[in-house]
């Protein structure tokens, strides 16, 4: 056998090896329920929620938690996904900033114990890039 | 109000995009007739109407740049992106902000290049020009801004529209239809950085330099000249090499310096956008390089001199088509030119394609098998590797892409992207770059013409031998072994050993190919140079990012995490004012709010300045002295920027020596709070801090209910836990940043409190009596290290000397700290060095070559 042939196939293995992996390492959007499912299941894959944060009647979000004098990396919150299911989110890092300015949150990580134990939090804040306030008007 | 300067260059955009139409038209009839007897109108119409399109292509920058430049916000683009506080050089980055702005930068860099194409070359104009102008057309429709009114259909989105044209909504128009706004909306923070002032136009200067390669392979498939083209290509891949590659790294820089994700790379989707592109021009230039001097592969070496300039067009769909979403965080926003952007990308693939087809049976074949002895072989394993390098990284950033696929399909689809995307690019990379080390270790020695077996053993025996002897010390001394606390798996140390061991050796056997080299012709040493560099990076990668440790580990407050003692995290330190914690052999004490100010080198007390009306004016409570001098004397005002406040944070270590770090945040209207780290570098490591979180605003915290004591000088009061002394009372006729009439009067309460370690704290309340008017004003004291407020309310009784205070209290000043230790990074920018340095010396002495032959008359 050619030493050109055998090359080619360890490149089209590889590269097998590659578009394999990707799809392997892709994550899900879910909602709490399922994944809340997938904790029963014992899979302990990490997804991706999209949600909001849940404000009272004046406006203000309700049921975050940040004590940075009793714990700097304990941050806990709320968050409410598409089913309208609100759920207790805990974030082992401190509070991200501008959390509370933030119109959607994506929060990618797992259900353990009854709470969605976040690695990552994704805001989107919709004045981030493209503010649509005028000053002094 | 006048529009003309807005008027003029939305003129020359149309200018600019006709001229470049009609110039590659024109070029093209005479490139076509190049073989024959070409028409020299054709060329003479093309160069015309190159040169309108430059002239207008100046003229559109510098009209934008003017609107920029005199805070003209009548027009949306100075509005959004720049602000009346904004030094001048952020200016110039305000220019590329916006998505418009930078493609005018783009198209700028393309006439510059063009320019210089268009003199250092004879029959290779045409043919090149006809490329450069046609992408010119796309580019340039891009800003042209211009609605097609039968068609509804917009093309381009100009830079220079009209701030009421972009805000129709507002209602101030009702009653002001001639409004302009005062301010404009500000530069982002982030971008506030001498590194974004230059990391932009090196980078689209890089992009713009890919088309010229492109342009030379292209041109020369359509004129037949199937391998003419590669010479003069050879000098300009390199240099785009060069400068993309620094673009990128200038980025990483930034990124190290500015953001807090606490690296120089973040396997975002807008950075692998260029990283993917610049490995195939590496692998390209290889071939070429390998083409060049031996004859073989000159068709994959096309293939990827137009895959680089493609892949630049996929890059530019990607980030700014929208289709990224939240992919990425530095992504433009979405002006609706994805369909414009995708006919841009699919017309230069079929175009390339269509060529390729046609001239498929000309490309020379490659004779049978190359012998593995051959540098050629190796070569092309090396190119190999990079390629699939470069399909990784494409086809995990490509995810946003399918799903976008699926839903045009109508299919629903939920794939996310990976959550922890670092650990599949790494896995990868790790291989790819153990690859690329062992192969240019051993790639300059074939290359040097030791292509026969034994001569090859004899000179790769040493350098194996010197690698193996290096990598075993470096285990010795434990510098693999992984930090203290944490984890590593056997695949990962066998993974970081090889990387080691393979790049040592890339090092050593390149230097010796250096040393032999540079006896004979030091301009031969490019080659040499830039694998001891990509060898250094490698190591600078492994340790920096394989082994960078977080040290400000949280040794207090457990009581939330009870639940989750598993999964712990405890990255994130603690600070309150002058208290002082230990982290490893070293004790960090937050010593307060700094400032910078205008006319000071260094860093000022925030508590030495009173607030004016105006936020960028402060005045100074006490005179400011450096060496003896008083720079600034009590009372006067001092211009800062107030979005910026800086933490001193002294570090003192056992053995005595000590330093300070002043991490920043930005607290930006628009942007909310930015966070930035400070960074003290040592040889061996850099010890990277960054605030995590800090406390609220005076006046959002929670203030204890007022207490109110009465006191004579000479008193003792009891606050809280704290004692205060009360010494005197000053009676002064003037106070700094008070304005004071001849009759007035300030009693000034001087004060100590004592802090924790009895560390004594002045305080002066204020209470300025207005004798005519029968009025008082009182100055706030407010303590920080120990959240404690004393205001001077009243004279109770004069001749008894009784004075009343009212004191608050609240939470002490304090932040919250992440401080990670990066080992080797120094190692990475040596070598990044060494890489811009040994590529710039290739590119000259290619340039050279080209240079001869073409004097010669033999440009093809």
């Amino acid at each position: 056998m050619k030493v050109s042939y055998i090359i080619a196939l360890v490149a089209i293995a590889v590269g097998i090896g590659v578009i394999l992996s990707t799809s392997g390492s892709t994550s899900e959007y879910v909602n709490f329920e399922r994944a809340a499912a997938l904790e029963k299941e014992g899979d302990d894959s990490e997804v991706h929620v999209v949600g909001k944060l849940p404000k009272n009647t004046v406006g203000d979000i309700t049921g975050l938690v940040y004590n940075p004098l009793m714990d700097a990396n304990y941050f806990e919150f709320q968050l409410i996904d598409h089913s309208n299911q609100q759920m207790k989110v805990v974030y082992l890092q401190p509070k991200p900033q501008d959390f509370e300015k933030s119109e959607q949150v994506v929060v990618i990580g797992k259900m353990s114990k009854g709470v969605f134990v976040a690695e990552k939090i994704l805001m989107k804040c919709p004045s981030k890039y493209e503010d649509k306030e005028v000053k002094g008007v | 109000m006048s529009f003309a300067i807005g008027d003029f260059g939305h003129l020359s955009v149309i200018i600019a995009f006709f001229s470049s139409i009609v110039s590659a038209i024109a070029y093209w009839r005479y490139a076509s007739g190049l073989s024959q007897t070409p028409d020299k109108d054709w060329l003479r119409i093309g160069r015309i109407a190159f040169y309108v399109h430059a002239v207008a292509v100046v003229a559109i920058v510098s009209a934008l740049f003017t609107i920029l430049y005199q805070h003209r916000y009548e027009y949306y683009y100075a509005w959004s992106h720049s602000s009346n506080q904004l030094p001048i050089y952020y200016m110039i980055s305000c220019f590329w902000e916006g998505q418009e702005g930078s493609f005018l930068l783009w198209i700028f860099w393309h006439v510059t290049l063009a320019l210089i194409l268009r003199f250092v070359n004879k029959v290779w104009e045409a043919p090149v020009l006809m490329m450069v102008m046609s992408v010119q057309a796309f580019l340039t429709s891009m800003i042209l801004g211009v609605v097609i009114p039968w068609l509804e259909l917009k093309i381009g989105s100009s830079p220079f529209i009209i701030f009421k044209e972009a805000m129709p909504d507002l209602p101030v128009w009702s009653s002001n239809p001639d409004y302009i706004p005062e301010d404009g909306n500000g530069l982002n923070p982030l971008l506030q950085n001498y590194w974004m002032v230059i990391h932009p136009p090196t980078l689209f200067l890089g992009f713009a330099a890919t088309i010229v390669p492109f342009a030379y392979c292209i041109g020369g498939l359509y004129q037949g000249w199937i391998k003419e083209w590669i010479r003069p290509a050879l000098p300009w891949a390199l240099f785009a090499a060069v400068v993309l590659g620094t673009g990128i790294l200038m980025g990483g820089y930034w990124a190290y310096e500015t953001l807090n994700f606490g690296g120089y790379w973040n396997w975002d989707p807008v950075e692998n956008a260029v990283y993917v592109p610049w490995l195939i021009l590496i692998a390209s230039i290889h071939l070429m390089i390998s083409y060049r001097s031996s004859g073989t592969a000159l068709f994959w070496a096309a293939v990827l001199a137009v895959l680089t300039f493609l892949l630049i067009l996929y890059s530019t769909f990607l980030t700014r088509s929208g289709i990224l979403g939240n992919a990425s965080v530095h992504s433009f926003t979405d002006l609706g030119l994805s369909g414009q952007l995708l006919i841009y990308l699919a017309f230069f693939v079929l175009l390339s394609v269509v060529l390729f087809y046609y001239r498929r049976k000309e490309f020379p074949e490659d004779s049978s098998e190359p012998s593995v002895y051959s540098r050629e072989f190796w070569i092309f394993i090396g190119v190999l590797i990079l390629s699939l390098a470069a399909f990784q990284v494409i086809a995990m950033t490509s995810i946003p892409v399918y799903n976008s696929i699926f839903s045009a399909f109508g299919w629903e689809s939920n794939i996310a992207p990976p959550s922890k995307p670092e650990v599949v690019y790494s896995f990868w990379q790790l291989g790819f770059a153990v690859g690329i080390a062992i192969l240019s270790g051993i790639g300059q020695f074939f290359w040097w013409r030791m292509a026969e077996k034994k001569a090859v053993w004899d000179a790769l025996y040493l350098p194996i031998l010197i690698a193996l002897i290096l990598t075993s010390i470096v285990l010795l001394l434990g510098w693999l072994q992984p930090n203290t606390g944490e984890e590593m798996s056997y695949w990962e140390m066998i993974a970081y050993i090889t990387l080691l061991l393979t790049s040592i050796f890339s090092v050593v056997s390149n230097s010796f190919i250096f040393i032999k080299v540079i006896k004979n012709n030091y301009q031969l040493t490019g080659g040499a140079i830039a694998h001891i560099g990509i060898a250094l990076m490698l190591i600078g990668i492994l340790f920096s990012a394989g082994y960078s440790k977080i040290v400000s580990l949280n040794t207090t407050g457990l009581l939330y995490n009870k639940d989750f003692d598993t999964e712990t995290n405890r990255d994130n330190l603690l600070l309150f004012r002058d208290a002082p914690e230990t982290m490893l052999d070293m004790k960090l004490q937050y010593k307060g709010q700094r400032v910078e100010i205008k006319g000071w080198s260094g860093f000022v007390d925030k508590e030495q300045l009173l607030p004016t009306p105006n936020p960028y004016r402060w005045i100074t409570k006490k005179a400011l002295v450096k060496e003896g001098k008083s720079i600034f004397a009590s009372g006067d005002t001092v211009e800062l920027n107030p979005e910026n406040t800086f933490y001193e944070i002294l570090y003192s270590k056992a053995n005595g020596d000590t330093f300070t770090l002043f991490p920043r945040v930005q607290q930006n209207p628009r942007m909310g709070n930015v966070v930035s780290p400070d960074i003290k570098r040592f040889w061996t490591r850099d010890l990277y801090s960054h605030l995590s979180a800090l406390p609220l605003d005076p006046d959002d915290r929670q203030w204890s209910p007022t207490q109110v004591y009465t006191a004579t000088p000479g008193d003792t009061l009891f606050i809280n836990d704290y004692v205060v002394f009360f010494q005197k009372i000053e009676i002064l006729k003037s106070l700094p940043g008070v304005k004071m009439k001849p009759n007035d009067v300030a009693f000034k309460a001087h004060m100590t409190l004592l802090g924790p370690n009895n560390t004594p704290y002045a305080i002066t309340p204020t209470l300025v009596i207005d004798v005519d008017q029968m009025q008082t004003g009182s100055t706030v004291e407010l303590n920080e290290a120990l959240g404690v407020r004393i205001v001077l309310t009243e004279i109770k009784d004069i001749d008894q000397q009784k004075y009343t205070f009212e004191v608050n209290t609240c939470q002490k000043d304090y932040i919250v700290l992440k401080v990670i230790e990066k080992p080797g990074i120094n190692i990475l920018w040596i070598g990044t060095l060494l890489v811009v340095l040994g590529i710039s010396m290739a590119a000259y002495r290619r340039y050279k070559e080209f240079i001869l032959m073409r004097d010669k008359g033999m440009e093809v």
